[in-house]
């Protein structure tokens, strides 16, 4: 086994994808020639020519609505958006059309697009390099919402993702990118929509996705210390989000945390919680907390660890939840 | 809003047939009577001092982000003339929309230099005051401001007041919808804007050859009715001489001009970059051999209006200004946590309000 990064493992489920299938192309703001700015396409250009991955001009909304028609044309194109602050030149596109052409054709117009959003903060970056807009898209009837944590889902997910045939956005957590994990790639393609546990525990639950799993790992060790048993999920896609799996975690533990980058107001988190309010109130013994970003703008990068979801304020909802 | 219902004669919008040039890379100077310039020895010496001293903070600003005191930079190395001659053409009225790389414009609006930097620095998401030096917080999403930049030209023009709006963008933003959507809005309003395109061959690693397939960035000008002017942006005297026609054009009412700046980005697109991916340094070394400084002091050598005790003493003043914006911004402090929830709303809500609250009693929780 080699100990693979979180981007390594995504450039070799593209390298792999389009290997399978030769309508898969690749394209948008330097991912050719550069190998895209966080080197997730590196060298597929030079592997697959300059057919299959392909530099665009500087436009969001070009991207998208394109990708749109390749795939009406027969490709499947997997599109790169530079950062989750870019996604929004191209909302019309993603909202209106890339989200309900399959549904108003009846379902005769499939569009396989998967449209890849390094997201989240904790790199230090300038404005709109450094967001979380994943409740956005999620509140969108229509796409497929994706965000692994871990090197070798990274890899399962994005060939999942590749091989749906409804459009996927694909949000990768940027700050992970260089976590590494000792995985033989190819590893088995996971279905879409299913949770995963990453850390039994008896205590509480913590629920979370992308670069905040491994921020509630953290926590739960550090909890250990404490005497708290704390259970991890791993949500990894959002839509469709795997209720049964948070439901029977709930049963199990009777208290659940949600944890986010994302400004919790009208984040996943208040989905999440609803749903285990819905589903599973006789089981909860405390209502489901949210931990997340503030209600602000994304702060500047001195700052920005001041917004984010740290151990302390995960742990500080653990102990809010057990006072009930 | 009232509009010049006629369309323009399409012969009166392309731009020339070569760069408009009044300085070559030899630093020699010809006339040319359609580009007029009215500098005085005075106003041609200040041009010099302002690129030496741009030139000399910006590479104090990549010094910084190289010892961690910034967290990134995007160097305007090369184009001091294209910066620097266009907006010293602009009127004290006249009001900026940047991008990020605009540093040489906005030390000619005296920003300061360190309140610019204190964005990279990551201190707060903008320093200075845009009302006071008429120069709008630097802008991220590429293009964006070009429409600020026409709405705030349309409101100029409905008040009948003589401010000019200005957007200064890069090659690779024409190729957005903003940009498009921006020329589009200022020419039909007859707006008097100036959009002025800074042509660096590069949008990071992606080439002019893949963002347009018009013959020129001026050429676009036609299509929106506007005339498009391009300039050699490494000619100070010419960009000046350009703008200061654009501007002209504008304030007089009749509508936008585009401008496009032939120059080149001698640096990384940001200190995050790695060049040598994707151009070669033979391009490097062509474009070096055309630097804006280097010929406009070789021009006032010749004129006498500089010698080698001028060249030191300015370069000597701008060392210093680097070392006071580095003294300004090394270790400075970080910025005030509390102040995050302050200006979201003009009152802060009673959510943010409890958030601050929350924030606080975290900080103290981990001071005890
Ligand atoms: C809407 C948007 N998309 C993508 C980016 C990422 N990005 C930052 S700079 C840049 C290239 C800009 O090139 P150009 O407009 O030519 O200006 P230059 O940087 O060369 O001055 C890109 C793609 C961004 N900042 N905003």
């Amino acid at each position: 086994m080699g100990a693979v990064t979180l981007a390594g493992a995504l450039n070799r489920a593209l390298h792999d994808a389009m290997d399978a299938d030769d309508r898969v192309v690749i394209f948008g703001e330097d991912v050719a020639e550069l190998g895209g700015v966080f080197r997730v396409t590196d060298r597929l250009k030079e592997r697959f020519g300059e057919d299959r991955c392909f530099d665009t001009p500087l436009a969001e909304s070009g991207i998208v609505g394109t990708a749109i028609g390749m795939a009406m044309y027969g490709y499947r194109p997997v599109v790169e958006l530079q950062f989750d602050g870019f996604t929004y030149p191209a909302f019309e596109q993603i909202t209106s059309h890339l989200a309900k052409m399959p549904n108003r054709s009846r379902g005769t117009v499939q569009l396989p697009v998967v449209v890849r959003i390094p997201f989240g903060g904790g790199i230090g970056a300038v404005e709109h390099h450094s967001e979380s807009p994943e409740a956005l898209y999620a509140h969108t009837a229509g796409l497929k919402i994706v965000a692994p944590s871990t090197p070798s889902d990274a890899y399962a997910l994005l060939r999942a993702s590749i091989s749906s045939p409804d459009p996927v956005l694909f949000f990768e957590p940027k700050r992970r990118y260089w976590t590494k994990e000792d995985v033989e790639l190819p590893v088995t393609t996971e279905p879409l929509g299913e949770a995963v546990v990453r850390r039994e525990g008896t205590t509480a639950t913590l629920i979370s996705y992308g670069p905040t799993v491994a921020t509630c790992l953290e926590a739960a060790d550090a909890a250990a210390e404490e005497g708290w048993d704390l259970q991890v999920i791993d949500v990894r896609c959002l839509v469709p989000l795997d209720i049964a799996t948070l439901v029977d975690a709930v049963e199990g533990t009777g208290r659940a945390i949600v944890v986010h980058e994302a400004s919790v107001f009208g984040g996943m988190g208040a989905e999440i919680a609803a749903e285990l309010l819905e589903r599973a109130f006789y089981s909860l013994e405390a209502p489901v907390l949210r931990v997340g970003g503030f209600d602000i703008p994304y702060p500047a990068s001195q700052l920005e660890h001041y917004h984010l979801p740290d151990i302390d304020r995960i742990l500080d909802a653990v102990e809010r939840s057990l006072a009930f | 809003m009232a509009i010049d219902p006629t369309f323009p004669d399409p012969r009166s919008l392309l731009p020339a047939d070569r760069p408009i040039q009044l300085l070559d890379a030899d630093g020699t100077f010809t006339e040319d009577p359609d580009w007029p310039i009215d500098l005085d020895d005075a106003q041609l010496a200040e041009l010099y001092r302002l690129m030496v001293m741009a030139r000399q903070i910006d590479a104090q600003a990549i010094t910084l982000q190289r010892q961690g005191q910034l967290g990134v930079y995007a160097s305007l190395r090369g184009q001091e003339a294209a910066q620097i001659g266009t907006a010293f053409a602009l009127a004290a009225q006249d009001f900026v929309f940047p991008s990020y790389r605009e540093m040489g414009v906005a030390l000619v609006r005296g920003v300061d230099p360190a309140d610019l930097l204190h964005v990279f620095r990551g201190t707060w998401l903008g320093a200075h005051d845009p009302a006071k030096h008429r120069f709008a917080l630097i802008t991220i999403s590429i293009a964006t401001q070009a429409l600020h930049a026409a709405g705030f030209a349309m409101g100029a023009k409905l008040d009948g007041s003589d401010s000019c709006a200005v957007a200064y963008m890069g090659d690779g933003a024409t190729s957005e919808g903003d940009a498009h959507e921006a020329f589009n809005f200022a020419s039909v309003f007859g707006a008097p804007c100036v959009f002025v395109v800074q042509n660096n061959q590069y949008a990071i690693s992606v080439p002019l050859t893949r963002q347009t397939k018009a013959p020129t960035i001026a050429h676009k000008g036609i299509g929106y009715g506007m005339p498009g002017y391009r300039c050699d942006g490494n000619d100070v005297l010419g960009t000046y001489a350009v703008m200061r026609q654009a501007l002209r054009h504008a304030r007089e009412g009749n509508g936008p001009v585009l401008i496009e700046a032939v120059t080149y980005r001698m640096e990384a697109h940001t200190t995050a970059d790695d060049p040598t991916r994707y151009r070669e340094d033979t391009e490097l070394e062509q474009w070096r051999a055309r630097d804006p400084i280097t010929r406009l002091e070789k021009f006032l050598r010749d004129r006498e209006l500089v010698d080698d005790e001028v060249v030191e003493t300015v370069a000597q003043a701008a060392k210093a200004e680097a070392q006071s914006v580095r003294a300004a911004l090394y270790d400075a402090p970080h910025g005030d946590p509390m102040e995050l929830f302050s200006h979201v709303y003009a009152e802060p809500t009673q959510q943010l309000r409890d958030q601050h609250e929350l924030l606080q009693a975290e900080l103290q929780g981990q001071d005890a």
